[in-house]
């Protein structure tokens, strides 16, 4: 029997269940860094973690705040000019796995990261590209992973900054996956307690449904104790502040 | 020492001008927060400023009036979010109208190494399906391989007039060395014209492996020894990231005249950097 937990730590899990051991996962900022750290620590030691800062082979013990902090740079088997891991890594097609996020997402899983409203115009800007344009053309396969609601997850991007197609949108209600050629996402997982109308209500599109909609183990304790711990340590981490000692 | 050596204030003063094309490089780590501060100070207008990650460096320097142009990639506080001033300079032109020139990381870092490597442009596999393209006709075009005829995207080279980069080290010729995470800095460096460094310390000599990221001397036009440089960001092997105070940035930018009052305390009321670093707390 598992403890209490969140929709949140759910969605961390069950991304991280997507990762298998050994395999080359390009990591995004934030909850990918989270999925693929607990993925780390617990079922996929051999994961080899690649930031787009330019570390490969990264085992940090608290999540980065940046996708450069230190702690990368140190626990990382190499640290690479960031040009090359774009060209040597994920352009001549050495990653397996992209994990991205977004602002909002589409039916097909096209991200948008860019602007709410025009773009000459935006009444929201937002940060931008970043890596996932290539990533999420270039790595094997990709994972989208996004807390849901009716507002964000839309029937039409007011960009396009990545196009779409990942393997599976992992969200704090459940998962959508492509069935057919088409890659519209349907509805195929869904996590306890959850039901199949709460996912429709909190998508912006008229979400299909697998007819067979599984319902996602729940937590084991050990990944609970893991990502609770890995949080931990991390909150602690970025709130230290800083002292230089300047030379007399 | 060399007449290289010498204080950021005068390097600032000799090789920054108003209307240049300036990158501040540095990925998350060794971004050159004192040259940032002191081109604030000199009250630079009109720069075209070129960086894959804004940052809190360009939040400043773009919400001070330095820039009337931003070339980019990737425009927030990481893990914290939105950059605030270049927010209220794309949404509503304050202080004044910013016009962007909007990449990837992929786009912007092979921009870099076109200049480095003196080509016109810049090609890669990227921007397929997205957006990108159209809101930025002028800059992302497409090229055909004469062997296999596949269409690659093709962006203008970046060279910038002046690319300031911090590092750890510098010796007494004024070769420097960067250890650490280097982003595209190398890149950045060798397609400037002009490269200015301010490094945390100047040794006789660098104990650098064979094959470390070391800058010539003869490619850079000035030193400057400046401890702490990168505050808040971070020197590897002399001071963390203060997470801390990248997190507490996220209220003093959001509104303008706390934002205004912080600058003017801590940036324009302070003589140097190592006058900011205590005005922050940052050091004893």
């Amino acid at each position: 029997m598992s403890a209490a937990y969140t929709p949140d730590e759910m969605m961390t899990i069950a991304a991280a269940r997507r990762l298998r051991d050994g395999a080359v996962c390009f990591v995004g900022i934030g909850l990918p860094s989270a999925a693929c750290n607990l993925a780390r620590l617990t079922h996929a030691p051999n994961l080899v973690l690649i930031y787009e800062s330019g570390t490969v082979g990264t085992r940090p013990s608290a999540l980065p705040l940046s996708i450069g902090d230190g702690e990368l740079a140190e626990t990382a088997r190499s640290v690479i000019p960031l040009p090359e891991i774009f060209t040597h890594y994920l352009q001549r097609g050495r990653v397996d796995v992209g994990f991205l996020g977004a602002a909002q997402v589409d039916r097909v899983g096209g991200l948008n990261s860019t602007v709410i409203g025009p773009y000459d115009a935006p009444t929201v800007r937002l940060p931008g590209a970043g890596g996932a344009p290539e990533i999420a053309s270039q790595a094997r396969e990709v994972f989208v992973v996004m807390k849901q609601s009716a507002r964000t997850f839309v029937e039409r991007l007011d960009f396009r900054t990545s196009a779409g197609r990942p393997r599976a949108l992992i969200t704090d209600l459940g998962v959508m996956e492509p069935v057919d050629d088409t890659g519209e996402l349907v509805l195929t997982q869904r996590y306890a307690g959850v039901t199949v109308e709460q996912v429709r209500a909190a998508c912006g599109w008229p979400l299909r449904v697998a007819e067979a909609v599984r319902e996602v183990p729940p937590p084991t304790d050990e990944e609970l104790r893991v990502l609770r711990d890995l949080q931990a340590r991390t909150k602690a981490a970025h709130a230290t502040r800083v002292t230089i000692t300047l030379p007399r | 020492m060399t007449a290289r050596h010498r204080p950021l204030r005068d390097a600032i003063a000799t090789h920054v001008h108003d209307g240049m094309t300036v990158a501040l490089e540095g990925f998350t780590h060794l971004i050159p927060f004192a040259a940032g501060h002191e081109i604030i100070r000199q009250r630079r207008r009109g720069l075209t400023l070129v960086r894959m990650t804004p940052d809190l460096v360009y939040d400043q320097m773009i919400g001070m009036g330095c820039a009337t142009a931003l070339a980019f990639s990737w425009g927030g506080n990481p893990g914290v979010g939105s950059l605030h001033r270049l927010r209220d300079a794309i949404e509503h032109q304050w202080p004044h109208p910013l016009a962007i020139d909007e990449h990837s990381h992929a786009g912007m870092a092979a921009r870099y190494a076109a200049g480095a490597a003196g080509l016109p442009f810049a090609m890669l596999r990227g921007y397929a399906g997205t957006d990108l393209a159209a809101a930025n006709a002028a800059q992302v075009r497409s090229v055909t391989c004469p062997f296999t005829g596949e269409v690659l995207a093709a962006l203008p080279a970046l060279t910038p007039d002046v690319t300031i980069l911090h590092a750890q080290e510098a010796d007494a010729e004024g070769n420097v060395l960067l250890r650490g995470i280097v982003g595209a800095s190398r890149e950045a460096a060798m397609a400037a014209r002009t490269v200015v460094v301010t490094v945390e310390r100047v040794v006789d000599r660098l104990d650098a492996p064979m094959n470390a990221f070391v800058i010539p001397a003869w490619q850079v036009a000035a030193v400057c020894e400046v401890p702490g440089g990168a505050y808040p960001s971070y020197a590897l092997g002399h001071y963390p990231r203060d997470n801390a105070f990248y997190q507490a940035w996220d209220a003093i930018a959001r509104d303008r005249g706390s934002f205004t009052a912080w600058m003017e305390r801590h940036v324009l009321g302070t003589a140097d950097h190592a006058g900011f670093l205590r005005s922050v707390g940052a050091a004893a």
